[in-house]
């Protein structure tokens, strides 16, 4: 399962930040022990994945948080459950944050919306 | 958990080639028409013993059709898009043709429903108000009527009253609102807090008296009407009943619970939730008014293969139920009526 946390963790470790230079790993954004895999029936996976924004009050949590999600959904299998959250303390509207990054019909109308697609497709561009 | 029946799938039907979000049968239960992330509806007919796709409506949206809902007549249709447009689809000629596009919301329409009589349709959006559209039949005509903010954030599902002009609306601050018209003018009349996380779905119960609503706190709950001077002695306020929770089935679901329909044949509850699963209650026999008691009485623990998105109960043929899912399909199962 170890395994696992680890393929998790390099599906989303090299997204780049919306904002600043450098990939989410590179600013300590997403972390591996922030990963957790819990096996449920029927090979059933649900995968919570935990990410520190770099400052409290950063306005771009939530596109951070879709990135995550969208690249997560398109990399694992569809019988995984997929939950992403800041990490405890690291964000002031946390419980808004969790909410909204986790609202699927949100996520569905957000990759709808041409400009928010374009900067998601851009963060979670593989690497060259 | 007490022991449950199994649910008997019937059918699947594959031709969607996306998510699938809504389903809904028409008033005579001879079509089910659908809906999803390819932004197009399907309409299903029966040939014989198999269900089949008769028709499949394209070109009326730019983006994702969320919900859709039928006239009570059964020849129109009406479908909610993330495009922020309603389209009116109609098929008295024959075919469905686009007849109207109701134009008003910001953003991302989330739900449409007709009023029983016709003369309504509401609608929602996560622009977090519910609009009311008056219906010109003969003129395919829908004129705005009324613009309900109450909610403070996304309203996610609404239905109406089975006979009285009265809509409730279910939104993403946890609440559940209740609207009727005082004088020609559209009112909040009542606000029902309890639920710790968005409320996604409401139904109503057959008699109007009580409602059900499914939230991503994992819970279904129970709210019922008390009018003044009610037996119960629960207090109300001037001439206004008071809605109140009178049951909270937890420790069904494991995820979001998308949608609750009440049955207005048989009585039962079908909920269904981001877990895969559907679990159909009902209420017990001995139950008392003011406190009852809802047990599950069968259940598909692994109904799709993904989340559950929406059910449906046929209004004609008692116990037959559709489904749809993130995983594509549309699913037809009998439920026992005893």
């Amino acid at each position: 399962m170890e395994d696992y946390q680890g393929t998790i963790y390099d599906i989303i470790r090299s997204i780049k930040d919306p904002e600043k230079p450098g990939t989410l790993e590179d600013l300590n954004v997403v972390f591996e022990e922030g990963v957790s895999v819990h096996t449920m029936a029927h090979n059933r996976c649900n995968i919570e994945v935990k990410f520190r924004p770099t400052i409290k009050h950063c306005s771009l949590a939530t596109l951070i948080g879709l990135c995550l999600h969208v690249k997560l959904q398109r990399n694992l299998p569809t019988s995984h459950k997929i939950s992403v959250i800041v990490a405890e303390g690291s964000h002031n509207t946390e419980s808004e944050v969790n909410k909204q990054i986790n609202d699927k019909e949100r996520i569905a109308a957000a990759m709808e919306n041409p400009n928010i697609k374009k900067m998601v497709e851009k963060c979670i561009k593989d690497p060259d | 958990i007490a022991m449950t029946t199994a649910l008997q799938c019937i059918d699947n039907l594959k031709d969607h080639n996306d998510r699938v979000w809504d389903v809904k049968w028409n008033p005579k239960g001879t079509l089910l028409a659908s809906c999803g992330t390819d932004k197009s509806i399907r309409i299903w007919g029966k040939e014989g013993n198999k269900w089949v796709c008769k028709s499949i409506l394209q070109d009326g949206h730019q983006r994702t059709i969320r919900k859709v809902g039928w006239s009570p007549c059964g020849s129109k249709l009406a479908s909610a898009s993330f495009d922020a447009t309603i389209c009116i689809w109609d098929k008295s000629s024959g075919q469905f043709e686009s007849a109207a596009t109701l134009e008003g919301h910001e953003n991302e329409v989330k739900a449409v429903a007709w009023s029983q009589s016709g003369e309504y349709i509401a609608t929602c959006s996560r622009d977090k108000s519910v609009w009311i559209w008056s219906v010109d039949e003969e003129e395919d005509d829908f004129e705005c009527a009324g613009v309900l903010t109450t909610h403070t954030q996304d309203v996610k599902d609404i239905a109406w009253h089975p006979f009285e002009q009265i809509v409730a609306s279910a939104s993403y601050d946890d609440t559940l609102n209740l609207f009727k018209a005082d004088d020609g003018e559209w009112v909040s009349i009542a606000s029902l807090g309890g639920h710790t996380s968005t409320v996604w779905t409401v139904s109503w119960s057959k008699d109007g008296r009580r409602l059900v609503s499914g939230s991503g706190d994992k819970t279904v709950r129970i709210w019922q009407r008390f009018d003044p001077g009610n037996v119960e002695g629960i207090a109300t306020k001037g001439e206004n009943p008071t809605w109140k929770c009178v049951c909270t089935l937890s420790g069904y679901f494991k995820q979001p619970i998308y949608c609750v329909t009440w049955c207005h044949q048989t009585d039962m509850i079908a909920a269904c939730s981001g877990d895969n699963s559907i679990v159909i209650f009902r209420e017990e026999n001995s139950s008392n008014n003011s406190e009852p008691v809802f047990t599950a009485i069968s259940s598909a623990p692994n109904a799709h293969e993904q989340d559950v998105n929406s059910v449906a109960w046929n209004p004609v043929i008692p116990g037959l139920l559709a489904s749809c899912s993130d995983d594509g399909c549309i699913k037809l199962w009998n439920v026992d009526v005893d």
